[in-house]
C-alpha cells in the first residue's frame, strides 16, 4: 500500500489533535480520503468521531495538525458557512431537520445555489429547482410526504430527509454521522443501500455502530479508539485484528 | 417555478382582514371625527384619534420586534431603544420648528440650552430642521446603531438569553446618557413643547388627523415590508435559524448576515414608530429607553402571538387599551397585571390570541376534511 499524498485526496487529516478542558479527545489523528471513496468509520462511544467531523467541517478548531480538502485548501482557517460553500456536507448524529418548515422546504433551502441573504430576498425561484427537489424526494422516498411538515415525520424519515438535503446540497463529500441510530432492519439496509447509490458520485465517510450495516456498506474501515487510529482495512480484516477486539469488538 | 404574484402570495387570510380595519380605521375615524355630531355615540373625540395613533404607532413597533423574535428568534428586550432614538429625531426637528417662539425667544436655540447658558446649537443638531433630512435620521439613527451593535452580537455568536441581556443593557445605557444634560437632549425633561409639523400646528385637529393617517400608513407599509421578507427564500432561511442554527451554517448559510439584514430592517421600523408617536403624544424624554418599556413589547408580541406580524400589532393594541383603562382605574396594579398577563399567556396561550385561533381554525378543517372523507367512504361501501 503506498501511503496516500497530500494532492490525490479529497480530505487529508495529518496529525490533528484537540483537547477540551485537559482531556485529549483527538489525538495525532491521521486519515486520507479518495475522491470517489466511501469509508466506513467505526469506534467505541467517545473515540472521537463526532468531534473528527466537527474539526472538518469548522464548528471546532483543531490544537495542532493539518486539515486539507482536495489537496490544497486548508480547512483550518475557514468557517462552517465557507466550508460548506466549498462543498463539504454534514448529517448530524441527531437528526436535524427544519421542524416548521414543509419536506419540499428543507430540501429547497439545502439546494445549491446562492446564498446571500439578498438573493434570498429578491431572487425568484425556478422550475429547475422544483425538478431538482421532485428527484431527491423520490431518491430518499418521501414523496408523498412532500407538504408534510418536517416536525410531523417518523425518526427515520428525519434521517433520510436530512440525507436528501444533503444530496440537494450536492457537496463533493459527505459527512454521514450514525445514519441509522433508531431505524428499524429493513430501513437501516434501505439506508445502506441509498448511501451506496450516493457513493456513486460523492467521496463520503459514514460513522456508524451498526456493524451489520458496514458490513452492508462493503467499504474499507477505519477504527478509532481514544481520538486516533486504532485499525484500518476491510471489515473482516479490523474484526479480526487483535487489538480491535480488545478495545471494542469483544467487550 | 416564478413566483407567485406578490401580493397574492402574501395576502392570506389574516393578511387580508388586517389591511381591511386599517384601511377602515384610515377612512371612518377622521369622518367620524370631522362629520359626526360630539353627542353621537359614534363620534370619536380629537383626544382619541391621537390616543388611536399612539397605540399604532406601538403596533408597528410590536411589528418590528416579532420580525425578530418570532421569525429569527432573537428575543431583543432593547427594542425600545430603536423606538425612542426615532422619536428623538423627530423631536429634534420638531424643537427645531420652534424658532423664536420658545420661552426665551432666542432665535435658533431651544429653551433647555439656553437655561444652560449654550451659546450655539452643537454640530449634531443641524440639519434637523430640515423633515427631510430629519426623516432619514429616523431611519438611519436605529438602522445605523443596530447594523454594529448586531454586527458585533452576531458575529461573535452571542444568542439567547445573553443576547437578550446586551440588548437591555444597550437601552439601559443609552437611557442614562439621555438623562444627562451635557447630551444636549434635553435631559431628563427631553423634548417637548412643539408647535408645528411641516409648518401645520401639532395641535390642530387636521393636524392629529393626518398624524393618524400616517400612522395607519406606516403600520400597512411595515406590515408589508415584513410580510415579503417572512415570505421570502429569505423568510424561510431566517426560521431555519430560528429552528436549527448551526443545521443552517453547515448548509452555507451565513446565519450572522441574514441575522443582521433582519435586525437592521426591524430597528428602523421601530424608529418609523417611534417618529410618529412623539408629535402625537407631544414629548420625548429618557424614560421611553428604559428597560421596562422594552419588556412591555415583548408581551405585547407574546400576547397577540408571536410568528404572526398581525398579533403582534394586535396585542400592542389590545394590552395598550388594557393599560390605559387599568392605569386610570388603578394605577399601582399595572406592573402586577403586565407580569400576571405574561405568565397566562406563557402557560395558557403559548402561541398568543392570533396564533391559537389559527391553531384552531386548522384543526376544524382538518376533521371537516376527515369527516367528508368518511361520509364519502362510508358511501362508497
Ligand atoms: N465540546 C466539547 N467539550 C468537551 N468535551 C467534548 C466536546 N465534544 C466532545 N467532547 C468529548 O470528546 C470525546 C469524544 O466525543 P465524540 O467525538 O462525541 O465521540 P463519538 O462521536 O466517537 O462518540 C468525548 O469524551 C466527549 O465527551
Ligand atoms: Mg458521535
Amino acid at each position: 500500500m503506498t501511503s496516500p499524498t497530500l494532492t490525490n485526496t479529497v480530505l487529508y487529516l495529518d496529525g490533528v489533535s484537540v483537547t477540551f478542558d485537559g482531556f485529549r479527545a483527538i489525538n495525532k489523528l491521521s486519515l486520507a480520503i479518495a475522491p470517489g471513496e466511501m469509508r466506513a468509520i467505526i469506534g467505541p462511544n467517545g473515540a472521537g468521531k463526532t468531534t473528527m467531523m466537527d474539526i472538518i467541517t469548522g464548528k471546532t478548531r483543531p490544537d495542532e495538525g493539518e486539515v486539507f480538502f482536495g489537496g490544497m485548501i486548508d480547512l483550518t482557517m475557514l468557517d462552517e458557512a465557507e466550508i460548506a460553500a466549498l462543498g463539504i456536507g454534514r448529517k448530524f448524529q441527531k437528526p436535524t431537520v427544519f421542524e416548521s418548515h414543509t419536506v419540499a422546504d428543507n430540501i429547497r433551502l439545502a439546494l445549491a445555489g446562492a446564498r446571500s441573504p439578498f438573493s434570498a430576498l429578491f431572487g425568484a425561484r425556478n422550475r429547475i429547482a422544483e425538478e431538482r427537489i421532485d428527484a431527491i424526494l423520490s431518491t430518499v422516498r418521501l414523496t408523498e410526504h412532500r407538504t408534510r411538515l418536517a416536525a410531523d415525520l417518523s425518526h427515520g424519515q428525519k434521517q433520510w430527509l436530512e440525507i436528501g438535503m444533503l444530496l440537494a446540497q450536492d457537496p463533493k463529500l459527505l459527512l454521514v454521522d450514525e445514519p441509522v441510530a433508531g431505524m428499524t432492519d429493513a430501513e437501516t439496509a434501505e439506508t445502506a443501500h441509498l448511501l451506496k447509490e450516493i457513493a456513486h458520485e460523492h467521496s463520503v465517510v459514514v460513522v456508524e455502530h451498526d456493524m451489520a450495516f458496514v458490513r452492508d456498506l462493503g467499504c474499507k474501515v477505519t477504527v478509532l479508539h481514544e481520538g486516533s487510529v486504532l485499525a484500518e482495512g476491510s471489515i473482516d480484516a479490523v474484526s479480526a485484528n487483535e487489538r480491535v477486539i480488545e478495545v471494542y469488538l469483544g467487550r | 417555478m416564478t413566483r407567485r404574484p406578490i401580493l397574492l402570495a402574501m395576502l392570506d387570510g389574516k393578511g387580508a382582514i388586517f389591511l381591511g380595519v386599517l384601511a377602515a380605521l384610515a377612512v371612518l375615524v377622521p369622518l367620524s371625527n370631522l362629520f359626526l355630531p360630539e353627542t353621537s355615540p359614534l363620534h370619536v373625540p380629537t383626544y382619541a384619534v391621537s390616543l388611536l395613533g399612539k397605540y399604532l404607532s406601538y403596533a408597528l413597533l410590536a411589528l418590528a420586534l416579532d420580525l425578530v423574535w418570532g421569525y429569527c428568534g432573537i428575543l431583543s428586550l432593547g427594542h425600545g431603544a430603536f423606538f425612542a432614538l426615532g422619536g428623538y429625531a423627530m423631536g429634534m426637528y420638531l424643537m427645531r420648528q420652534i424658532g423664536p417662539r420658545g420661552v426665551y425667544g432666542h432665535p435658533v436655540l431651544p429653551d433647555f440650552m439656553v437655561f444652560l447658558n449654550w451659546q450655539e446649537l452643537p454640530w449634531y443638531w443641524s440639519g434637523f430642521d430640515i423633515f427631510p433630512f430629519a426623516a432619514l435620521m429616523v431611519l438611519a439613527v436605529p438602522g445605523l446603531l443596530a447594523l454594529v451593535f448586531g454586527w458585533l452580537a452576531f458575529r461573535s455568536r452571542v444568542t439567547g438569553v445573553y443576547l437578550s441581556i446586551i440588548t437591555q443593557a444597550m437601552t439601559f445605557a443609552l437611557m442614562l446618557a439621555f438623562f444627562r444634560n451635557d447630551m444636549g437632549l434635553g435631559g431628563n425633561n427631553g423634548l417637548t413643547d412643539f408647535k408645528d409639523i411641516l409648518g401645520f400646528s401639532v395641535q390642530a385637529q387636521g393636524t392629529r388627523l393626518a398624524l393618524f393617517v400616517a400612522t395607519v400608513i406606516a403600520l400597512a407599509l411595515g406590515y408589508g415590508v415584513a410580510r415579503y421578507m417572512v415570505t421570502s427564500t429569505y423568510g424561510k432561511v431566517l426560521i431555519a435559524i430560528r429552528d436549527a442554527e448551526s443545521r443552517t451554517r453547515f448548509l452555507g448559510y451565513r446565519v450572522e448576515h441574514y441575522k443582521l439584514v433582519a435586525f437592521t430592517v426591524s430597528a428602523m421600523m421601530a424608529g418609523v414608530a417611534g417618529a410618529l408617536y412623539v408629535p402625537q403624544v407631544g414629548i420625548i424624554n429618557p424614560s421611553e429607553f428604559s428597560p421596562a418599556n422594552s419588556i412591555e413589547a415583548v408581551v405585547w408580541v407574546a400576547v397577540g402571538g408571536r410568528g404572526t406580524l398581525v398579533g403582534a400589532a394586535l396585542g400592542a393594541v389590545v394590552v395598550n387599551m388594557a393599560k390605559s383603562w387599568l392605569t386610570g382605574a388603578l394605577p399601582e396594579l399595572w406592573l402586577f397585571a403586565l407580569g400576571a398577563l405574561f405568565i397566562v399567556v406563557t402557560l395558557y396561550l403559548p402561541k398568543g390570541i392570533v396564533g391559537t385561533l389559527a391553531e384552531r381554525r386548522e384543526k376544524r378543517k382538518a376533521t371537516a376534511t376527515a369527516k367528508t372523507a368518511g361520509i364519502a367512504a362510508e358511501a362508497a361501501e
